[in-house]
């Protein structure tokens, strides 16, 4: 990812910065300049709770470049409390105890590295919650 | 507008072509399909490619081909759509020879992915999804799809080895044809015992990596009747988010309804009138997603039709007739094309050992992405 490429959205992948649309009051997670579910304009800017559950995982065995060294690893589909839903890696958690349904939280990580004198990409992965939702 | 009918088609075999580049499979492709057209030039030519730039450093591929071809000087341009690509470059065909604007014209799809090793052409492939958002999280193009398939298993209560129906088929069917890639029959032992991609994605749940092209012919109806293989009689997009997390429900491929209802409308037909659908089986549950989207089975069922009574040659709705997407082999941009040629084949009674009896319609449909661009066309016999 080129740097301009990755300060932009520095904000969503260290603190899943999302919005509030202004009319239908659903989250949305990127950002977008038009709410895709009213089309509407107007947004606010929200934090999430980094909270939500396993919709789906896989684990990937063939890596795409970049990420070949830190194979096999689990990827999922993370349906977060507010609404939206994100791709991203599981963490600290053995991929056979991975089930759908399971409470996982956000954390930041290391994502990848582009050589040993490129950036170093970090975002968010998701592990199993430690502590229950207040 | 126009009616537009097919007058030639042309296809070069799916397979590793270590011998032969881009250029030169797109030259095998189209002089076979002008030879079977008996014309000597057309009015355009469009290109239906996604990954030249990508693997091969070469983009501009109208150009190149249409200079390649002893064409050099024709209008001809590059049409992308991730892998639906080939049927994209058909749609604009069409609208040349629906509006008036051309007469007679080339299409052609035509891939190269066996330059380039394994991790590029995956990362190649998942240029189909959201680099941001998707793709920067580790995810492959195979891991899209395992995600979609693990969730289906688990929402509907299906087991890995109720889709080996859909592998199977497919390889008795390529087995049949010349062009397939692969042309030997499979087990359903073969599939259960196949190596693991990205589980529950294994080798036989999904289509190959390979080279090939191939190309149709467009002419309008009127001044072509006497020459046309097929009519088109429905050309219909839709488009979805490229991220499957940003979808309405991930289980069910929007864009795949959508596209399918305006062409069974443009057709004036519905799914029952369909005598074969060559479905973009790129991955078992992509077969399975598809066939309920466009109509053929309720939501949840679509695995139930990985039977041979069902999709078989014989079946209530052939599917992958020369092999489809697994077994005649997947060079991305170019089997929206193929699909068509196959089509051809099928409604003019050249399908050979795998003809379906009395097929007069015929439906195709090419997906780019995971779902986010959906092309469908239906041809008709003449």
């Amino acid at each position: 990812m080129s740097i301009p490429r990755n300060w932009r959205t520095r904000q969503q992948r260290y603190s899943l910065k999302a919005e509030v649309c202004n009319t239908c009051n659903k989250h949305i997670f990127p950002p977008r300049d038009v709410c895709p579910h009213c089309a509407a304009e107007k947004q606010s800017w929200t934090n999430l709770s980094g909270q939500g559950e396993v919709f789906s995982y896989t684990t990937m065995y063939n890596a795409p470049a970049g990420f070949e060294e830190y194979a096999p690893y689990t990827m999922a589909l993370v349906k977060l409390a507010e609404g939206p839903m994100v791709t991203a890696q599981l963490t600290d958690v053995d991929a056979q105890d991975v089930k759908i349904g399971m409470p996982v939280e956000m954390v930041t990580r290391k994502l990848s590295q582009e050589g040993e004198e490129g950036q170093i990409l970090y975002g968010y992965k998701f592990r199993p919650m430690l502590r229950e939702a207040a | 507008m126009r009616d537009v009918v097919i007058i030639g088609v042309g296809q070069t075999r799916v397979e590793e072509h270590w011998g032969k580049s881009l250029r030169h499979m797109a030259h095998d492709a189209v002089m076979a399909a002008m030879k079977d057209a008996g014309i000597e030039t057309a009015d355009a030519l469009y290109v239906g490619n996604m990954l030249s730039g990508e693997l091969g450093g070469q983009e501009h591929v109208g150009a190149l081909v249409a200079d390649f071809i002893g064409l050099r000087g024709i209008e001809a341009m590059k049409v992308e759509a991730a892998c639906a690509s080939g049927a994209a470059a058909l749609r604009v065909g069409m609208f040349a020879v629906a509006s008036g604007i051309h007469d007679v014209v080339m299409v052609c799809g035509v891939e190269k992915m066996t330059d380039a090793v394994g991790d590029e052409v995956t990362s190649g492939l998942a240029t189909a999804a959201d680099q941001e958002y998707e793709v920067s999280q580790g995810i492959s193009f195979v891991g899209l799809n395992a995600l979609l398939m693990r969730r289906y298993m688990h929402q509907f209560d299906v087991k890995h080895e109720h889709f080996a129906g859909f592998a199977v088929n497919a390889h008795k069917n390529g087995a049949n044809n010349p062009n397939a890639m692969f042309q030997s029959p499979i087990k359903a032992e073969t599939y259960l015992r196949a190596s693991m991609i990205a589980d529950p994605i294994n080798l036989m749940d999904s289509s190959p990596v390979c080279d090939g092209a191939a190309c149709v012919i467009l002419a309008p109806a009127d001044g072509y009747r006497a020459r046309a293989k097929a009519h088109i009689l429905a050309s219909a997009v839709a488009t979805d988010s490229l991220a499957i997390h940003d979808r309405r429900d991930p289980l069910t491929l929007d864009a795949v309804a959508l596209s399918s209802q305006k062409a069974y409308a443009q057709a004036r037909i519905t799914p029952t009138d369909v005598d074969l659908f060559e479905v973009h089986d790129a991955f078992t549950i992509m077969a399975a997603l598809s066939l309920e989207a466009a109509g053929f089975a309720p939501r949840g069922r679509g695995v139930c039709m990985a039977v041979d009574n069902e999709i078989g040659i014989e079946g209530r709705l052939p599917i992958s007739t020369m092999g489809g997407l697994k077994s005649r082999g997947h060079p991305v941009g170019a089997t929206g094309v193929y699909q068509i040629v196959e089509v051809v084949a099928q409604l003019t009674g050249q399908a050979g050992k795998n003809q379906v009896q009395g097929a007069r319609i015929g439906m195709a449909q090419n997906i780019g992405g995971s779902g986010a661009t959906v092309i469908t066309h239906i041809l008709g016999g003449v």
